[in-house]
């Protein structure tokens, strides 16, 4: 238990990866990268 | 350790931006690495960027109809975050290498913070919730949502994104109009205050910053304290760019893991481990 509890980055990065699979699962990384692969008008102050 | 960081920080800078094509053609990278996120500010409109923004990603996840939880872009801050805490923001930021590189300019009294600090550092916190949390869901676009911090804040989607495309691609150029000046003039705000002010806009705007600052209390790369050893010298208090207290580092959210207390410790009571 104690182990558990000074790790917490364990539980950090743990989260990380059931978010990843999440994000996963809502098909989340194609929309990042149909964003990422089009020029963002808005990041470069034209949209 | 300066030697050190600066190469790992430029290294991590070329790789993570190695698409020479895209610069000299006016072009982006549009492979498969753009799935995932780089861990530090890293525009994906860069024309050298081969994997996508971590801010750029959690908006356009925002950005979607409805209300989401965006999970793909928090699984890459979480993880990093918890590996790494703000050492992400000393070694592998490449908008924090600028400002480090601009800061070694040597003009102006140099300062580590501006005044009324106190109040100021909780900037990068209303960056966050504003421009990129609820700015993003709900305002700014009207009926069509936008990622309001990369189209009216992010100085570095304007270095590394805006200058190197509108440059080499005419058309874009000939589209730029007042929002675009609006964030040159951000930029250079930014890039002028960073030679007299020790990074400013990681101090003070950066909603990444904001993030991985709050996984610094329980990261797995921590800097340790060895309080028994210690001399009270101050040394390291002296050497810290952004003024934390011996107490202060490593587990502060300001604290960027430069390692320069590590460095300047006589009795060596400072170092890089892992969490215990």
């Amino acid at each position: 238990m104690r182990f558990w509890k000074s790790n917490k980055w364990i539980w950090g990065m743990l989260a990380g990866i059931l978010f990843l699979a999440a994000g996963a699962g809502g098909d989340h990384f194609t929309l990042i990268w149909k964003k990422a692969v089009m020029i963002c008008m808005e990041c470069i102050g034209i949209g | 350790m300066k030697k050190l960081r600066l190469a790992v920080q430029l290294i991590f800078t070329i790789l993570t931006n190695g698409y020479m094509y895209g610069f000299l053609q006016g072009k982006i990278y549009r492979g498969n690495l753009k799935y995932a996120c780089v861990p530090g500010l890293n525009c994906y409109s860069c024309p050298g960027a081969i994997a996508s923004c971590p801010i750029g990603a959690l908006q356009a996840l925002l950005n979607r109809d409805g209300y989401h939880i965006p999970f793909g872009a928090l699984g890459f801050l979480f993880l990093f975050g918890s590996l790494l805490g703000r050492l992400v923001c000393g070694w592998l930021c490449p908008f924090g290498l600028v400002q480090d590189l601009l800061h070694k300019i040597p003009v102006f009294r140099k300062r580590k913070r501006l005044p009324f600090h106190h109040v100021l550092k909780y900037g990068k916190y209303v960056v966050l919730a504003g421009l990129v949390c609820i700015g993003s869901l709900f305002l700014f676009g009207g009926f069509v949502k936008v990622p309001a911090f990369c189209k009216f804040l992010c100085p570095s989607g304007t270095l590394f994104g805006a200058l190197p495309l509108l440059t080499a691609n005419e058309s874009l150029r000939s589209q730029a109009g007042s929002l675009f000046f609006w964030k040159i003039g951000i930029l250079l705000f930014i890039l002028i205050l960073s030679v007299k002010v020790y990074r400013p806009f990681c101090q003070y705007l950066c909603p990444l910053g904001a993030i991985y600052g709050w996984f610094n209390r329980f990261s797995l790369v921590q800097i340790e304290w060895a309080g028994e050893r210690c001399v009270s010298c101050k040394a390291c208090e002296k050497a810290c760019p952004v003024s934390l207290s011996v107490r202060e580092i490593s587990r502060s959210p300001e604290c960027i893991r430069c390692g320069r207390c590590v460095q300047a410790c006589p009795e060596k009571c400072l170092h890089f481990s892992k969490k215990r």
